[in-house]
């Protein structure tokens, strides 16, 4: 233990590095926990799709931000995560799916994204890779996709450059109150700090609960896959009206197939199994897309954990009637519009006000007693 | 209902199916090869006709292929294994589409892959592995090139050079990192199968009399030539291992490389067995305890993927393991079952001395691959180079996933089959042990899934999607 640090956060996300990046540049002293390597979990596993079309209508002010910080990562983070920013496209295979299509883009264009209900032929033009069997889409500008596995590179850098103290390999397992600060149990290390951030994505309910507090927290097992490396066969990041879609080829070739199919897994052993049932639906979901898919080979499936609250709304802020501690996570596509609230909620530790309120996330509302 | 449920179909395999249907329980045999065989026993193509004797292996496999078509296991040949899961599942693709399989035991006989040590050319058309030479000559009739230079360590280097050789190939010469003195340390325990001993000494003798130049102490630095090999460097181990400055080339048309096999563990990774690192046995291997029994309740690991000891031990193992399951499966008493592997655990012991000598021979040479050039390629699926690994090692990383992450180092088709052990010893050569950096995790498909394949014909509105994810 080397003093008491001003804040010490649990989890190496991106909510909780990002929250501990700002904290730190705001004059904070700053900790980082993480039970394995950074952003190893959803932050490193998501598809790392960024588009307006799958987002929570609630969080679209975030999201909008967020898609400008990630685009511009290389001035305010200091390095680069692959982002690319693109059209994105959400598609209507039936009548049924025209008109959830068309409801969705109206909600969500009023919450301020820029999407545009297309006709086939528009959205062929934008898309030449397209199947003919797509009646209308959504068509976004500011859609694009990052590299998400190059998001601890990113991160740890950072955090390190702006002087946090970064414990990775390092399991907290509860907390004490001494004096007016806490002391978090860690192996193989402990720490002292006046305020713990709790960033632990679907492990929060758990760590709301060393302090006494009840916050249940679901567990999504998204599953996705990944083709080999294949000739350009798409140039945009594609949904459907539904959201269970995410498509996009990267640079390098391979092209990612997800969009929150579900597998099997234990938050607590950390295990999880795939669902071929799942890998299959997707995977043609995909090449009914794009039918070009169809000729690629399947490289590799993994799973990853994602949190949800009771209300699918985040959890940010203060643990009621806990001095000094904060939890943030449980953000819906939380790759895509976490780093906006977690700089939000960086803001507001250090006293300041932003133009966005962070109240409706109030983590009070979603205590059980 | 079937009973057991054994993946692969070398001698482990074979074998366990073989006794586990011979004993009454209802088995099915898995492989994705056409005929059963694996590659100590792989047999000819199905059309190829050949007169005379195809040697003392050739007699064995046919053998176990035999016992296996005599007793009532049922053989999916063609079948490549793509997923397991608890319970067990095993999820196959054939020409005709995925299936899924289960039983309540299953052996894993899996095998090995062959290791390769990354050098600068590698990736050139004509190099390929001493694994591959061997199906080329043994089963395809292939030579793999008119002038060729058999490379590596252990003891495939001679069983090719001498296949190269009695097929009339020219055997340009063997660059074995090896040295001589190496192999007679291991003597007294290669007299446990006096047999074996004599078979490899003629081949020696042989590979003399042809006047192959065998170069112990040695190995390959460089391959040349663009489209094709043209030619190769070879250079002599210094006293700390390492491969010393001065070379001297040889003139060739195909390079036949390996250095030792690696245990296949995929499987038994993912599905949670407890595994360890064990340099002398082939690397990561799944925990196995004498009745060839895992970690994992019901799961069983038959032959070389549980750690390396040879085609007659594997052949035995997987005899064991079919009794461990007629034992666990309440079909034997423990009496019974003591009766029935006495002999076997014996005839192991033997074989297994034996074998354990040449899995140290084949074992990981740290050295050769802290030798790494930096503009050397060493993933060859994401063509990324070591000066890439090491960077991401500089930036903090500190085991293979998190490399994997950061430089797509194990990304590609092959999941890091290739190179997994060259990344490993390359960050623990940075600081660790190869237990601390880990290894890939396994995932899912094992092995590409051709996508047509996987999905078959259907129509939209058979895709069952989930109800809309919330607005």
């Amino acid at each position: 233990m080397s003093g008491i640090y001003d804040a010490v956060v649990v989890g190496a996300g991106v909510h909780g590095a990002t929250t501990a990046l700002f904290l730190a540049r705001g004059g904070m002293r700053v900790a980082v926990v993480d039970r394995a390597a950074i952003c190893r979990e959803a932050s490193g596993v998501n598809a790392g799709t960024l588009t307006m079309q799958m987002t929570r209508v609630a969080l679209m002010p975030f999201a909008l931000e967020a898609h400008a910080m990630w685009a511009s990562a290389k001035t305010w983070l200091g390095h680069d995560v692959g982002v690319v920013v693109c059209d994105g496209l959400s598609l209507a295979f039936t009548e049924g799916e025209a008109a959830l299509l068309t409801e969705r883009a109206a909600r969500r264009r009023e919450a301020g994204a820029p999407i545009e209900i297309v006709n086939f032929r528009r959205a062929r033009e934008i898309e030449p890779g397209l199947s003919s069997d797509v009646l209308i889409a959504g068509h976004c500008r500011v859609d694009g996709y990052a590299n998400a596995y190059l998001t601890g590179l990113a991160y740890r850098r950072a955090l390190i450059e702006a002087g946090v103290t970064l414990h990775e390999n390092t399991e907290a397992t509860g907390v004490d109150r001494v004096g007016d600060s806490w002391v978090l149990h860690c192996r193989p290390t402990s720490i002292r700090a006046r305020r713990v951030i709790l960033a632990g994505g679907v492990w929060l309910e758990k760590m709301a609960g060393w302090f006494g507090v009840h916050v249940p927290i679901k567990t999504l097992v998204n599953q996705l896959s990944v083709t080999e490396r294949i000739a350009p066969v798409m140039r945009t990041v594609i949904g459907i009206a539904s959201g269970l879609l995410s498509l996009k080829q990267y640079p390098h070739g391979t092209v990612v197939i997800g969009g929150g199919w579900q597998g099997k897994g234990d938050r607590e052993t950390r295990a999880t199994e795939l669902v071929p049932e799942s890998l299959i639906g997707n995977v043609r979901l995909a090449c009914h897309t794009i039918p070009a898919l169809a000729h690629s080979r399947i490289a590799r499936a993994w799973l990853g954990f994602e949190a949800e609250t009771a209300d699918a709304l985040p959890a940010v802020g203060a643990l009621p009637d806990r001095d000094g501690v904060h939890m943030i996570g449980s953000v819906h596509s939380g790759y895509t519009s976490g780093i906006c609230i977690a700089k939000l909620f960086a803001q507001q530790l250090l006293g300041g006000t932003s133009h966005l309120s962070l109240g409706a996330f109030d983590p009070a509302r979603l205590v059980v007693t | 209902m079937t009973n057991v449920l054994v993946i692969g179909g070398g001698p482990a395999g074979m074998a366990a199916a073989s006794t586990a249907a011979q004993h009454g329980l209802a088995t099915t045999l898995i492989d994705e090869q056409a005929i059963p065989g694996g590659q100590v026993y792989r047999a000819l193509p199905a059309s190829y006709r050949i007169q005379g004797d195809l040697g003392a292996d050739h007699r064995t496999g046919q053998a176990l292929r035999e016992e296996l078509v005599r007793s009532a296991a049922t053989v999916a040949m063609g079948h490549r294994v793509w997923n397991a899961r608890s319970g067990f599942r095993v999820d196959t693709i054939a020409a005709d589409g995925p299936q899924s399989w289960t039983a309540p035991a299953l052996i894993v006989a899996t095998g090995t892959t062959e290791r390769q040590l990354p050098f600068p050319g590698w990736t050139t058309p004509g190099v390929i592995g001493l694994a591959a030479a061997t199906i080329l000559i043994k089963s395809q009739r292939l030579l793999p090139g008119r002038r060729v230079v058999v490379a590596g360590v252990g003891p495939l280097l001679a069983a090719v050079a001498i296949a190269i050789v009695k097929a009339g190939g020219e055997v340009a010469a063997i660059v074995d990192a090896a040295r001589p003195s190496e192999w007679l340390a291991k003597l007294p325990r290669l007299a446990a199968r006096p047999d074996l001993l004599l078979r490899g000494a003629h081949w020696v003798a042989q590979l003399h009399r042809a006047g192959v130049c065998h170069l112990g102490g040695h190995v390959v630095t460089r391959a040349l030539g663009g489209d094709r090999l043209d030619a190769i460097e070879i250079a002599a181990l210094g006293a700390d291992g390492r491969p010393q400055q001065s070379t001297h080339s040889i003139a060739c048309d195909a390079l036949t490389v390996g250095f030792g096999l690696v245990p296949n563990t995929d499987i038994t990774r993912l599905l949670r067995a407890r595994h360890v690192y064990a340099a002398q046995r082939g690397g990561w291997i799944a925990e196995r305890e004498a009745d060839m029994r895992s970690s994992v309740p019901g799961l069983y690991l038959a032959g070389d993927g549980g750690g390396i000891s040879g085609a007659v031990a594997a052949e035995l193992q997987g005899r064991l393991a079919a009794f461990a399951v007629l034992r666990d499966l309440d079909r034997f008493s423990t009496i019974a079952h003591a009766g029935a592997t006495a002999m076997l655990r014996q005839h192991h012991a033997r074989a297994a001395r034996f074998g354990g000598a040449m899995a140290e021979l084949m074992a990981i040479r740290p050295a050769l691959h802290r030798a790494t050039p930096a503009d050397c390629i060493v993933c060859r699926c994401e063509d990324v180079p070591r000066s890439e690994i090491d960077a991401a090692i500089d930036a903090g990383a500190r085991d293979v996933n998190q490399l994997k992450a950061w430089t797509r180092a194990g990304m590609g088709p092959c999941q890091g089959k290739m190179c997994g052990d060259a990344v490993a010893e390359l960050v623990a050569a940075r600081g660790g042990t190869r237990s601390t950096v880990g290894a890939f995790t396994a995932r899912a498909p094992l092995r590409p899934l051709p996508t047509s394949a996987l999905i078959g014909q259907f129509d939209y509105g058979d895709i069952p999607i989930p109800k809309p994810a919330p607005l």
